[in-house]
């Protein structure tokens, strides 16, 4: 297996049991992300984007199949395993910031820090640095509900590279944010892909997203139906 | 910022929820030392030395007397070591709302009983050659600020004077401590002598013997032998341990510990109930950002860990505000309590009894969110948008 992939899905399927019913999302879907890619998934509602974003972070479990992360099996990790495979490679970001209401921005910021050995003065210098590289080293302090949903995104997104992991996951980033934060919020995504190597995965209904990512791939009723590489 | 900043934070996010379970902790704990603190001075003669002494009284109750010449022949029985006798004086200075804890005794006996009596030697001889002499316990003589030398019109509230006078003239003449019996140094003492010359009635009556034994081994025995040495006379005798009569003389106030244990109790309940729904729902609140936690590389244990952290820190301030108004409410009772002198402040032993009670409340009321926080799958914490 080569380590020039990120993600490598071998015949993943994913079923909810539901009572006496059975919905199947996947079956026997195979993906593969190279690192360094920017990727979009798009698709109708309930085609199982957010699933899949699930399924790639390691916060649900495949029904079958392989998740292959850097060459490594990741979909037979333990609850604990997974816990500390997440915070070392994958950052994640929402439609709606999910930022702490008790926190500042700064203290948002230095959350995934506190899970490594990092002293005082490292978490602070990191956090500076990624705030800075957000273009909101002026609101460290502040509070999320003292700032906008473009800038709350952006915070967000600090917390997601703090750590500096590898991978990307973003579902809808852009969704709750107007068409020229969105763009600000998507160019910076694209930063990150093209100057700091992260491979992103967006999930979205946006087609705007597509001139800013690397390719496309649309999903509908679990699977992909066509795959189209962009510029 | 670290984790412990994370759980203020949390614990500070809704100020007047937070408020209102630390005013209902704070009540419980209160109670629980303002209670708690009787409740040991009642007790503070369970000591071992208290074990090692026998007590001689009436068998109909303690307040009816018993001859005087009754301590002579509890001399004779076998194994008693020292016999002393007092007599409840019901002395109090100026103002009867201020009653002393005051004996009528024969001091050179009563020194032989309670060797712990600390006193300088020549006060000590002082008193023991002043009829008038008393010897007061340092509470006692702090309180009043009195000294030796000091001449005091004390007057009585059960006994009048033969010759028409309200108050008896004392003197003082030794001050004691008694260090590992606290409840003596708020005592007072006179002469039984001088009490038995000055009665309109009550002459030649005592109102308990006193004595030592050559071992506790003996104490059974003896208590047998000395209430069947009165058995079928003019006053019929109960004999048993000071511990055991301090148990018995705090039951006359009613069954203490029970009401204390059964007020706290109910107090506990009630916040147990109030606080653990309060921090399910606290916790529930917050299932979004758990799953957000988590989703950062959180463990579940860690999770567990803030939970838990957060209602042991609610209960430990609102129980070191509880206790902290305690030890000042007792110390404004115990000036109007004299009767109990130093034994009662909240002591290191309540205080920690109450720390122990605090972390058993933030762990009980703790446990149910802080298990769903760790049980909660990150998926259905996000919920779908
Ligand atoms: N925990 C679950 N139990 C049962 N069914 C589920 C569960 N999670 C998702 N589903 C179902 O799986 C399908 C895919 O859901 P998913 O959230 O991945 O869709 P989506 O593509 O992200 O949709 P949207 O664009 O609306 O966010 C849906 O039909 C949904 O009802
Ligand atoms: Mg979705």
């Amino acid at each position: 297996m080569s380590d020039a992939f990120s993600f490598q899905l071998r015949k993943v399927s994913k079923r909810f049991v539901k009572g006496k019913e059975t919905i199947t999302i996947f079956e026997g879907l195979d993906l593969d992300i190279p690192a360094g890619d920017f990727v979009a998934i798009m698709g109708p509602s309930g085609s199982g984007k957010t699933t899949l974003l699930n399924l790639l972070g390691g916060i649900d479990h495949v029904t079958s199949g392989e998740i292959v992360f850097d060459g490594q099996r990741v979909d037979s990790l333990s609850e604990g395993q997974l816990s500390a495979w997440r915070a070392a490679n994958v950052g994640f970001i929402f439609q709606f910031y999910n930022l702490m209401p008790v926190l500042t921005a700064a203290q948002n910021v230095e959350l995934p820090l506190l899970l490594t050995t990092l002293g005082r003065k490292e978490r602070r210098r990191n956090v500076a640095t990624a705030l800075e590289l957000v273009g909101l080293a002026d609101r460290a302090g502040h509070y999320p509900r003292e700032m906008s949903g473009g800038q709350q995104q952006r915070v967000a997104i600090a917390r997601a590279i703090v750590s500096d992991p590898q991978v990307l996951l973003c579902d809808e980033p852009t969704g709750d944010l107007d068409r020229a934060t969105a763009d600000e919020v998507l160019a910076l995504l694209q930063l990150l892909n093209r100057e700091h190597g992260k491979t992103v995965v967006v999930v979205t209904h946006d087609p705007e997203v597509t001139r800013y990512t690397k390719r496309t791939l649309h999903l509908n009723k679990g699977v992909f139906v066509e795959r189209t590489a962009l510029a | 910022m670290n984790q412990a900043l994370l759980v203020a934070k949390n614990l500070g996010r809704r100020k007047l929820r937070t408020s209102l379970m630390l005013v209902a902790i704070f009540i419980a704990f209160f109670l629980y030392g303002f209670l708690e603190c009787f409740n040991r001075a009642f007790h503070a003669g369970d000591n071992a030395s208290a074990a090692e002494r026998l007590i001689t009284v009436n068998r109909i109750n303690f307040t009816m007397p018993l001859p005087v010449n009754y301590a002579e022949r509890i001399r004779q029985v076998q194994g008693v070591k020292a016999v002393t006798y007092q007599s409840w004086f019901g002395g109090y200075f100026q103002d009867t709302r201020e009653p002393l804890f005051m004996m009528a005794v024969q001091p050179d006996t009563y020194l032989d009983v309670y060797p712990n009596l600390q006193m300088p030697p020549e006060q000590r001889r002082a008193w023991l050659a002043t009829r008038t002499g008393l010897a007061i316990g340092r509470t006692v003589a702090d309180k009043y600020h009195w000294k030796v030398g000091d001449h005091l019109p004390i007057a009585s509230n059960i006994y009048s004077r033969k010759d028409g006078a309200k108050a008896w003239e004392f003197e003082v003449s030794a001050v004691f401590a008694a260090p590992d019996d606290p409840q003596r140094d708020s005592l007072v003492l006179m002469h039984h002598d001088y009490f038995d010359e000055g009665v309109t009635f009550g002459r030649d009556q005592i109102n308990m013997a006193i004595m030592t034994t050559a071992s506790p081994t003996l104490n059974d025995q003896i208590e047998k032998a000395i209430d069947s040495l009165f058995a079928n006379s003019e006053a019929e005798t109960t004999t048993d341990t000071a511990a055991a009569f301090n148990r018995a003389f705090a039951a006359q106030f009613g069954n203490i510990a029970l009401i204390i244990t059964l007020v706290v109790a109910t107090a506990f309940a009630a916040i147990l109930m109030i606080v653990g729904n309060t921090m399910v729902m606290a916790v529930r609140e917050r299932t979004r950002e758990i799953g957000v936690l988590k989703t950062l590389g959180f463990s579940g244990s860690t999770i567990l860990a803030q939970i838990l952290s957060e209602s042991l820190l609610l209960a430990l301030l609102g129980a070191l505000l509880g206790l902290g108004a305690a030890a000042g409410a007792v110390s404004v009772a115990s000036r109007f309590l004299s009767g109990f002198g130093s034994n009662l402040h909240v002591s290191t032993a309540v205080f920690l009894g109450g720390i122990g009670w605090a972390v058993l409340l933030g762990l009980v009321t703790g446990a149910i969110p802080a298990w769903t926080g760790m049980r909660l799958r990150i998926a259905a914490a996000l919920g779908r948008h």
